[in-house]
């Protein structure tokens, strides 16, 4: 075994490693080594697939347009970082995604973890069915929810009342899965007998769910937050066929590439992506600390 | 523990009346699950239901709407919209077969070859998708525009040429054309397809590459015989999370197409929002589209389920 991966070069852990007789030894070797560059290769190809779109956004973002649509390369320029609220409508647009993200996340992250703990910490009748109710959303195509909210909406409230409050019901519905999979996923992990121990030393309910389950499910929670608030502001089907005469983000961004695209968007697009990894990294870090100070 | 008013679950630590007590814990999940559950029916549950009887109405938005039982309107939902159907299908099976294309290796990769890297890779696989789709989407019209890298190869190797003859691009373009929407759609799904498979790829033992090699099985067989069937799950997983929400997806086909690679979706969009007698018609195509995908998605399951694909 041993002396035999010795020859492939890239990874010692090579399946193919063969340990026998030299012919389909050798070629066991020769398509080991093929498969493990050919594999590498195809990952190196995907993940420029992948990232070249966000690589293009922060380039293009100090973008000089030439005219009303930039999607092909000018001459450098800041002016678009220096001001990136040139447009009134686009920073007004994305305030209102904000907030209706952070609305929708507040209700939808506290409707998704009671459904979480009803689904894994008791046993009742109907719970595959209930589980099936809670699949259906993230199976259903987003522009068939869109067109069945806005035949509901049009047929109780009217089209013309449609707006800040029908576009966050939507995202609460959409996103109460997501965070009914995260958390449960959380929960699912945790270690019974910690609450066990706790009740054992005299903890009332109360006092357990306080001090032992609540910190253990916190980073579920907070995922399922994350995610819901990510969903909610970068939505665009389902809001449009809720939105009335609102306009957010994505909406706004859908209406420039009719009416000018400004490098403004590109700005915006790759502060996302800069948030999201500081977001992350400290998390990372955070969780670390953490780890260091609980030994 | 299946009767509502006798049954006391064991371990209830601290409960200082027993009668009272025993009776809330057993309602207990149902105070947890109404308010979502409540959400879920008023506003996906209803919802549907209020399609199915809007898809057989009749009026415009100036008169307002009655319930005529007009079924007519699935007449023009299907007759009229074929090749947006036909489309949309097309696509979404491209895309699927792409993203399993170029996801299987990716996850398999990361999953047995990612060594101290597996988290970083996958964190590289989600981070992108904390950028507006949208202008990810419209960074392809970047990419792929006629003065780009892109076209440009493939100009001066005659490739696009060829794929025009196959009806995939137009004139000496990528953009506007079939090609570039199956393009934006692949890139917008893998990591929905890329996610499934490196969790059930992550599950497998690599021992059994190795089991499998000192029984005399070519890499190619082992993959074949003990990677596949076992990662069957994360391949249905990431079929039905690429093909559904493809199905239903227009952006692509609005942002990278031209008017001839219309969608079912872009109609729907179109007759709720922009023609004023539209609704009951696009209440109909939501109501086939939706009708659609679950016989597929059924039909798929039932086939994947039950025997092996190979």
């Amino acid at each position: 075994m041993t002396t035999a991966t010795a020859t492939t070069p890239s990874s010692p852990s090579t399946p193919s490693a063969p340990g026998a007789a030299p012919s389909p030894g050798a070629w066991a070797r020769i398509g080991g080594w093929i498969r493990a560059h050919l594999l590498a290769a195809v990952t190196f190809l995907v993940f420029v697939f992948m990232l070249a779109p966000n690589l293009v956004i922060l380039w293009m973002s100090f973008n000089q347009p030439v005219g009303r649509f930039d999607y092909d390369w000018n001459k450098f320029s800041l002016s678009a970082w220096a001001n990136p609220c040139a447009s009134s409508e686009m920073c007004s647009s994305l305030g209102l995604s904000v907030q209706i993200g952070l609305l929708a996340t507040i209700v939808a992250t506290a409707l998704g973890t009671m459904i979480a703990f009803a689904m894994v910490r008791h046993r009742f009748k109907a719970r595959s069915g209930i589980n099936s109710l809670l699949f259906l959303p993230m199976a259903a195509p987003e522009v068939v929810m869109g067109a069945t909210l806005a035949a509901l909406f049009f047929n109780t409230i009217g089209p013309g009342s449609m707006g800040f409050v029908t576009i966050t019901i939507a995202h609460v519905m959409f996103c109460l899965s997501y965070v009914v999979v995260t958390v449960k996923a959380r929960l699912a992990g945790m270690d019974p007998t910690l609450e066990a121990a706790a009740g054992d030393l005299y903890a009332t309910p109360l006092q357990t769910f306080r001090k032992v389950t609540l910190p253990l499910v916190a980073p579920g929670i907070a995922a399922a937050a994350l995610l819901s608030f990510a969903l909610s502001v970068d939505d665009y089907i389902i809001t449009v066929f809720t939105a009335g005469q609102r306009e957010t983000f994505p909406m706004y961004i859908w209406g420039s590439v009719q009416r000018a695209y400004p490098a403004q968007i590109d700005v915006i697009g790759s502060l996302m992506l800069i948030v999201t990894m500081v977001i992350i990294a400290l998390s990372q870090w955070l969780g670390r600390a953490r780890a260091k100070s609980a030994h | 523990m299946t009767t509502t008013t006798t049954a006391a679950p064991p371990a209830a630590p601290g409960e200082v009346t027993p009668a009272e007590p025993r009776r809330r814990r057993n309602l207990t999940p149902w105070w947890l699950l109404l308010p979502g559950l409540l959400w879920l029916i008023v506003f996906f549950l209803a919802p549907i239901l209020t399609s199915v009887l809007a898809s057989v109405q009749s009026g415009n938005s100036d008169m307002g709407y009655q319930l005529t039982w007009d079924w007519g309107n699935y007449q023009h939902a299907i007759a009229d919209y074929l090749p947006q159907y036909g489309h949309s299908l097309l696509y979404s099976v491209l895309c699927t077969v792409f993203c399993l294309v170029l996801g299987y290796p990716t996850a398999y990769f990361i999953a047995f070859k990612g060594g101290q890297w597996k988290s970083l890779l996958m964190a590289l696989v989600v981070v992108p998708s904390f950028t507006s789709f949208l202008i990810r989407t419209i960074a392809w019209k970047t990419i792929l525009s006629d003065n780009g890298p892109i076209v440009h190869t493939l100009n001066s190797l005659h490739v696009i040429p060829l794929t025009t003859a196959l009806g995939w691009t137009t004139g000496n373009h990528v953009l506007a054309s079939p090609a570039a929407v199956v393009c934006g759609m692949t890139y917008n799904f893998l990591p929905f397809t890329i996610l499934p498979l490196y969790t059930s790829l992550e599950k497998i033992d690599p021992r059994l590459h190795e089991a499998g090699s000192d029984l005399y099985c070519s890499p190619f067989t082992t993959w074949r015989r003990i990677t596949l069937p076992l990662s069957m799950p994360g391949v249905v997983g990431g079929t039905l999370l690429t093909f559904i929400p493809a199905v239903g997806d227009y952006i692509n086909a609005q942002l990278l197409g031209n008017p001839n690679t219309g969608v079912v979706g872009q109609k729907i969009e179109d007759l709720f929002l922009r023609q004023t007698s539209g609704y009951p018609v696009g209440s109909a195509i939501s109501v086939v589209l939706m009708a659609g995908t679950l016989i597929l998605v059924l039909l798929y399951i039932r086939k994947a389920g039950t025997e092996d694909l190979l």
